[in-house]
């Protein structure tokens, strides 16, 4: 008997073939549009994030400065110079900080190894940096340590793009190579990972030393960066206040002067990047939203005409006792069996899409789309909900026909 | 069963009003077998409509059955056609994609009959009406004098008292049109009341009584109706003449 129903809607659909492949076409293409915008939206969200904190895990970076603020009576535009000495100082007075390193840097030094010689960025720093910095050693090898430090030790780890140059495929670790002209031990090599924002070049092209080594080899005292890092995100403005208040005392500097210390706070970035990207999958959601609305009309319209045509039928059910509520559920139950089938191939069709997408190899350029249970009910109840918006007219107009007038048609 | 007292219809259709019915008094006992003639456009099909509870006069009282169908809700009207009201119409108005046992089903659905009961009844209906080797048929697999027994076995799902047949021999040539007045007869002879409109006289004259439409009034003038019936008998010679 039900099935009777089903015959009928599918010789509608039939007798409008082009207006219903169009339809079924729009909610499909909605569906689709709406996951896949999702999915890629979530994994270029996620993709960014992950590179983003190529630089480092809510770590900030400051710089020595100038003050621009006149205080005690001294003047402004006075240059601010960082020493390993702050960093002691800053250890022992900001308990909030979880991890703080020196780095020294050098533009260009000659390395060779063999016959291979580059002029390659070196940094020399403490142990604490490469956890901080996201520089983490590959198998087989480790990052510089304490002791390192402490003995001033002629070893060094190489990012890995400079390790490539200098080795090619060859081992590296336990090598010797020369920096200017004096040997040193390679002891690691970076694990390869993204990195989109870097003050210094990026890491995969460097060379890192015991800052003390460097001190040493190349009469470093100032300190081109420090990186720290607190403890946790909510004491991070503590600790950053706190960076202002002992070196502002030290150097004598007005705490709130952020030019004698220029910090970069990757932690603000974040907010920033985090509200960016919200705002670019709304978009891209409102976008899809906008498709399936338009589907939606396109089922609406589609409906009118079936109603329209039916009219006939309509008004012989009503004259056989249907009452409105009869007349209004089938026609909204069939809108949404159209709106489902389309919306249902729509989200296999995208799954699928995902599914095969890692084989493409693009991960490296746009993450890897992924969808949550969550965004997949919501996509289906939305779908729903505009399926119920595009019945319920054509439907009440169905179920106010008039059924002598409809029956004379 | 039928009790109209001053029905008026006007239909506005919104240029120009049309007065389809005028005043007309209309009495039909249980167990009656009327028909009524009258010219096209006499307003016939309006007065069905009307009697039929699909559309309600614009004055004038209708009790059916006993009861004032006056100020009931949409909603009440459905389920008065459902239960008390068989139609057959002239031109079948099956549906097309539902087999002749689905048509027969469909007021049995509305009503809420029971699956199983339904199919029962379906089955038995169609059998009584001799269709019971085409119960999956659609209409366009059946020729027009079947397609109107199963519109009358569809009219008798819901056990209703009366039956309402606008024109239902129209669209039929001679024989299956007395098949089906055939139908009618044998119905009524089980006691259902049945008001049959017709143009064929000799369908007409198949009924216990007839009642006279004209320029949407009821007349009793047995002068005027008999020039009429006159004028249809010399039709339906001309008819079989052909
Ligand atoms: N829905 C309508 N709107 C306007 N006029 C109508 C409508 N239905 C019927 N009429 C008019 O009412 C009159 C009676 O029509 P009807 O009852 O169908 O007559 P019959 O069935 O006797 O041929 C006719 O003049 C017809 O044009
Ligand atoms: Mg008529």
């Amino acid at each position: 008997m039900y099935l009777m129903f089903l015959r009928q809607l599918f010789h509608d659909m039939k007798g409008q073939k082009l207006r219903s492949a169009l339809t079924l076409f729009g909610i499909f293409w909605g569906t689709t549009a709406l996951i896949l915008l999702g999915a890629f939206g979530h994994g270029i969200h996620a993709h960014q994030v992950k590179k983003f904190n190529g630089l480092g895990e809510h770590i900030a970076i400051m710089w020595p400065g100038r003050t621009s603020m006149t205080y005690k009576g001294l003047p402004r535009g006075r240059s601010i110079l960082l020493r390993e000495d702050d960093v002691t100082l800053m250890k022992e007075q900001i308990p909030e900080l979880e991890a703080i390193s020196i780095e020294y840097q050098d533009w260009s030094i000659p390395v060779r190894h063999d016959k291979v010689l580059i002029s390659a960025r070196l940094s020399g720093v403490a142990a604490e940096y490469g956890d901080m910095r996201n520089v983490i050693p590959d198998w087989g090898g480790r990052f510089v340590d304490e002791i390192d430090v402490r003995l001033r030790r002629r070893v060094c780890f190489l990012g890995n793009e400079l390790k490539d140059d200098l080795f090619g495929s060859a081992k590296a670790v336990g090598e010797i190579i020369e920096i200017s002209n004096v040997p040193f031990t390679v002891i690691g090599v970076m694990k390869p990972k993204g990195q989109d924002s870097a003050y210094s070049g990026r890491d995969k092209d460097k060379i890192f030393l015991p800052y003390s080594t460097s001190a040493v080899m190349f009469g470093h005292t100032i300190a081109n960066v420090i990186v720290w890092k607190a403890k946790s995100l909510e004491v991070h403005k503590i600790a950053k206040r706190k960076i202002y208040e002992v070196l502002g005392k030290k150097h004598k500097f007005d705490p709130g002067d952020n030019q004698a210390v220029s910090m970069w706070d990757t932690t603000e970035n974040l907010d920033f990047f985090t509200n960016f990207f919200w705002g670019f999958r709304i978009f891209l959601l409102m976008i899809s939203f906008a498709t399936l609305v338009v589907g939606g009309i396109g089922v609406a319209n589609i409906m009118y005409v079936v109603v329209k045509e039916r009219s006939k039928e309509i008004g012989l059910k009503m004259s056989l006792g249907a009452k409105k509520g009869f007349i209004l559920s089938q026609f909204l139950l069939e809108t949404l069996l159209i709106t489902f089938i389309g919306g249902f191939t729509g989200f296999l069709f995208a799954m699928t899409l995902i599914r095969i997408f890692p084989s493409f190899n693009l991960e490296e350029y746009i993450g890897i789309p992924t969808i949550s249970s969550f965004e997949a009910i919501l996509s289906v109840s939305l779908l729903m909900v505009i399926g119920l918006f595009a019945g319920f007219f054509p439907a009440r107009r169905a179920a106010n026909m008039n059924p002598v007038q409809s029956l004379k048609m | 069963m039928i009790k109209m007292r001053g029905i008026r219809k006007v239909y506005d259709t919104g240029r120009i009003e049309v007065e389809a019915l005028k005043d007309v008094d209309l009495d039909i006992k249980g167990g009656e077998f009327v028909s009524i003639v009258g010219p096209s456009g006499s307003g016939k099909s309006t007065l069905m409509n009307i009697a039929g509870c699909l559309d309600v006069p614009s004055e004038g009282t209708y009790e059916l059955d006993g009861e004032s169908v006056e100020g009931l809700s949409m909603s009440q009207l459905a389920d008065i056609r459902n239960r008390k009201i068989g139609f057959v119409f002239q031109a079948f108005n099956l549906l097309p994609y539902a087999t002749a046992f689905e048509n027969v089903e469909l007021p049995m659905m509305f009503g809420k009959v029971p699956a199983r009961e339904r199919r029962k009844r379906a089955r038995e209906l169609l059998e009584r009406v001799n269709l019971g080797d085409r119960l999956d048929h659609r209409p366009a697999e059946l020729s027009g004098g079947e397609m109107q027994r199963v519109a009358i076995a569809r009219s008798l799902a819901m056990k209703p008292k009366l039956i309402l047949a606008d024109e239902p021999t129209g669209n039929l040539d001679s024989k299956s049109g007395a098949a089906i007045v055939d139908l009618f007869e044998e119905l009524w002879k089980s006691g259902t009341t049945i008001l049959l409109i017709t143009h064929d006289s000799t369908v007409a004259t198949r009924t216990n009584r007839v009642v006279y439409l004209k320029d949407g009034m009821v007349r009793s003038q047995a002068r005027e109706m008999a020039a009429d019936m006159k004028a249809l008998k010399e039709r339906k010679r001309l008819d079989t003449m052909q």
